[in-house]
């Protein structure tokens, strides 16, 4: 390793958030990002609105300056299998006349203008971080505009400051709440789960339902992925909650349980291990036989028909090495083990969300002397690359040019994506992403294995 | 012909689908083209990870930007604690030249007294005394990117240029080439250099934004303009300004011709025979040297293009959207060569936009609909009315070009959805025929593909 990645520090405020496995030492995470570090997570405007931003039958307005909702227009690659509303980026771009004379007038006429035009079923008001300071009563406005058009028009209070993306995710989950238990169940059947944490990246969810529906299990809302504003209004009718995307959704599960006396499960649907584990639950659930060997069907006919395949990709894959810095731990622990199915090593793990049990657990399934590390920057996640030599980067569009400036393969595994990954077919799509990359031809020439400096000459 | 221009007076409306993004952004991309300086933001640290990574999407380079990282705290008792710590622990993790701090709408908001806390943290943090710290003021709530760019070129000449500076070692030439591509940065110090000087380009990104790959990871990437080079820029024979919005107010050129006598060119971007023709005349004037041989032939091979295509172009009309410089050069571009730029639209509203364009427009601008403040609903109404063969603008207008089944010529930042726009070269007479033959292009692709006959030459 070079003298210039090897001499890359951790700061002193950070030291706990690092940690190998091995060498023992207490770990720390859940707090705020470090000022300067550079860290990879955003703030609590970006946390609601990420997981608000499939609901594809709402108006989805941002009140503040342009740049909140600009740099969200159609982000993600959250599908819709009916309307298209999320897609766009709806904003009350807030001049400096509103700050100084306040921002409720030109709130009150946005909201007045978009929601005779374009129907939504549900409006939902993001307050982004000048809003408070400037004193208006967002609040206010959306009880006004609510009653006026019959539709629920919720505030959102994610100001930037706030917090990190996890504080965010609360604020949603506060949001969706105000909605849940305000339809009718009267058609939800016995056999019924939701899906919380499933975005619907790439069409996931619809992956997912279909198994679902395959076993004979309903799926009545799915938070938030092709998500409508009827289904969650009567998400409260279903018997079972299965939560994917645990730090964004576990508050929301905890909410429902408390109300509306809904148990939880927490899930994974990436990797087949944790697919077949996840219907395996669902199915145990509801204590019907029929199910349960519909269930033990799918799984064996699912795996059967991909097993075979990844073998290929696992005889070419195996013994490479793998570092993944991913939003949440949960996901973490599923790439831990889908690579060890296609025979490759995780080296470096880490998350900008995790919680202390996600990491007792990532930290137990993963191999001795791999690097755990908690809300990390690209300094730091550079010298790891080069110190562990990996051959592969797991993350999002962040890390991707740390990746490639180093000639380490990259696999997007963020919500921008536009391959499904999850499920039993997600897991070829996942192998065929590691490989595309990994047994590039290009690797070979690059600094890093050609031997030959930038200049690419002795 | 239409304008908006009473912007008090105006209706309220939602902005749907910007077409600009905030300033803190423009500020860092000029942050990221002067060699080792990182690039702060003072605010929420969503600020600088949406900023940094809708900059990736764009430039696929590293671009680490630092945050203050505000808390609900800070956002009430002020951010002096937090930026304090962030400085310094940016510089430990870096080890930066110098900082660029560019603030957001909610440090505005608050009152931060930016140069107060800039000379404290220097006076207390033995370790930030030697970094220079370099403030721009750019609440999001006052124009967008394009504006956070111009502005940050200010403060970094007014913040460095020294009438004590020593001189420099050639004839050199200032550019502020305001926010155009690698390529076309790295073709203006070719033209400053065919004309016998150096330049000092301010900002120069054309490395740090399009470098090699690497052998180690460097904490800021190299390339950029030197500061001793800033230093000197009021030693410099004279100042090439391109943009023409930067002839409304006092730019960093006019502050240099003000301050040391630097003469001071204020041109339009060089796109088109005009503009490029008074480039040349601007750099043989400071240079006291002909235009050379070599660039008077692609003059000459330009020209000759224009009359071998003007009958494809014959009547053709187009929609143009972008910052407001590239808008007025493109369309000014565009009235030479014979299409009708029927529709000019822009995010921001800077001040004589419709002045600036009258003045560039061959044919006037009677049948012209400008929209300053433009969102991409308005520029989707204004062409459906407007019916043009042609968009040119950046990625963001894809969705309308697609539904209204329009070719969409990329140009301009940010484009997200197609690959090597920093190697697109614009400007000068070979970056006019680049863009021209391009131009040309889109249209008989789209005249052979919705021709039944398909004829094989056209």
């Amino acid at each position: 390793m070079s003298e210039e990645t090897k001499n890359i520090s951790i700061l002193e405020g950070r030291k706990g958030q690092v940690w190998r496995k091995g060498e023992g030492g207490a770990f720390v995470c859940d707090r705020q990002s470090l000022a300067g570090s550079v860290t990879q997570r955003a703030c609590a405007f970006c946390g609601s609105r990420v997981v608000l931003y499939p609901i594809a039958d709402a108006l989805h307005i941002v009140h503040g300056p342009i740049g909140c909702a600009a740099y969200n227009w159609d982000i993600r690659g959250a599908l819709s299998s009916g309307p298209q509303m999320h897609r766009n980026s709806f904003s009350t771009d807030v001049s400096e006349k509103e700050i100084i004379f306040g921002g409720e007038k030109k709130l009150r006429a946005a909201l007045d203008e978009l929601i005779p035009e374009l129907k939504p079923k549900a409006a939902f008001v993001y307050s982004t971080c000048i809003v408070g300071l400037i004193g208006d009563d967002v609040d206010a406005i959306c009880r006004q505009t609510s009653a006026k058009y019959g539709i629920p028009v919720i505030p959102v209070d994610s100001p930037g400051f706030k917090g990190t993306k996890r504080l965010g995710y609360q604020a949603a989950c506060d949001s969706i709440s105000k909605l849940i238990g305000t339809g009718d169940t009267s058609k939800v059947g016995p056999l019924s789960i939701n899906l919380l944490g499933e975005f619907n990246i790439a069409g996931e969810a619809w992956m997912i339902r279909e198994y679902f529906e395959k076993i004979g299990i309903e799926v009545v809302a799915t938070m938030t992925g092709d998500g409508r504003v009827d289904d969650i209004r009567r998400a409260h009718g279903a018997k079972l909650n299965l939560v994917q995307c645990s730090g964004s959704m576990t508050a929301l599960a905890k909410l429902m349980q408390e109300t509306h006396g809904i148990p939880f499960k927490r899930v994974s649907f990436f990797g087949m291990e944790d697919t077949a584990k996840a219907i395996y639950e669902a199915a145990g659930f509801f204590c019907d036989e029929v199910v349960m060997e519909r269930a033990k069907n799918l799984v064996r006919a699912e795996i059967g028909e991909v097993l075979p395949q990844l073998k290929a990709y696992r005889r070419k894959l195996a013994g490479k090495k793998a570092a993944l810095y991913v939003g949440g731990a949960f996901k973490a622990l599923s790439l831990v083990t889908a690579l060890r199915a296609l025979g490759m090593r995780t080296v470096l793990a880490g998350t900008q969300t995790g919680n202390a049990d996600d990491y007792a657990a990532l930290r137990d399934i993963c191999d001795p002397g791999t690097i755990i590390v908690d809300d990390s920057n690209p300094l730091e996640l550079a010298k790891f690359v080069m110190e562990k030599d990996v051959d592969l980067f797991i993350g999002g569009v962040k890390e991707r040019p740390i990746a490639f400036k180093l000639g380490v393969a990259f696999c997007d595994h963020n919500h921008e994506r536009k391959i499904p990954l999850a499920g039993f077919a997600g897991m070829l799509n996942f192998a065929e992403e590691v490989a595309s990359s990994v047994l590039s031809p290009v690797w070979k020439y690059v600094p890093r294995r050609s031997g030959l400096g930038m200049e690419g000459v002795r | 012909m239409s304008e908006d221009t009473s912007m008090l007076n105006e209706p309220l409306h939602a902005t749907r689908n910007a077409c600009k993004v905030c300033a803190p952004l423009g500020a860092a991309m000029v942050f990221k083209g002067v060699s080792g300086c990182l690039p702060f933001l003072h605010g929420s640290q969503g600020c600088a990870t949406y900023i940094r990574r809708y900059m990736i999407s764009h430039f696929r380079e590293p671009v680490d930007i630092a945050s203050s990282s505000f808390s609900e705290e800070d956002a009430i008792f002020g951010g002096s604690r937090n930026f304090k710590a962030g400085v310094g622990n940016a510089i430990l993790q870096y080890e930066p030249e110098l900082i660029g701090v560019a603030t957001t709408c909610l440090s505005e908001t608050i009152g931060e007294n930016m140069i107060a806390m800039i000379r404290d943290s220097q006076k207390d943090v033995e370790i930030t005394s030697r970094t220079p710290l370099v403030h721009v003021s750019t609440p999001a709530y006052n124009g967008s990117h394009s504006e956070g760019f111009h502005a940050a070129v200010k403060a970094m000449v007014t913040h460095f240029a020294h009438i004590d500076a020593p001189a420099h070692a050639s004839p050199t030439l200032n550019i502020m080439p305001g926010m155009v591509s690698c390529a076309d940065l790295r073709h203006l110090r070719e033209l400053a250099g065919l004309f016998g000087m150096n330049a000092v380009l301010l900002p120069d990104y054309s490395d740090t934004l399009e470098g090699a790959s690497w052998d180690a990871y460097h904490r800021l990437s190299p390339g950029g303009t030197k500061v001793a080079e800033i230093r000197s820029m009021g030693r410099s024979l004279g100042s090439v300004e391109l943009g023409h919005t930067l002839t409304t107010g006092e730019s960093a050129g006019a502050w240099l011709e003000k301050s040391f006598d630097v003469p001071n060119f204020p041109l339009g971007l060089p796109m088109g025979l005009r503009f490029c023709d008074r480039l040349m005349g601007a750099l043989a004037a400071i240079s006291g040297r002909a235009t050379p041989q070599s660039l008077l032939a692609e003059r000459g091979r330009l020209l000759d293009s224009y009359v071998d295509a003007h009958k494809y172009l014959s009547g053709v009309k187009a929609a143009v959207t972008g910052e407001p410089d590239l808008v007025i050069a493109m369309a000014g571009f565009l009235s030479e060569i014979g299409i009708r730029p029927v529709i000019c639209a822009t995010g921001t509203k800077p001040r004589h936009f419709k002045e600036l364009l009258a003045g560039e427009m061959e044919g006037g601008i009677e049948d012209v609909s400008i929209i300053p403040g433009s969102d991409h609903h308005r520029l989707e109404a204004a062409v459906r009315e407007a019916k043009p063969d042609l968009i040119i603008g950046t990625s963001k207008a894809m969705p309308l070009a697609r539904a209204l089944g329009i070719p969409l010529l990329r140009s301009g930042f940010p484009i997200h959805d197609r690959f090597g726009a920093q190697r697109e070269l614009t400007l000068g007479y070979r970056g006019t025929q680049a863009l021209f033959d391009r131009i040309v292009n889109a249209l008989l692709e789209h005249r052979q593909e919705s021709n039944p006959i398909g004829y094989s030459y056209l």
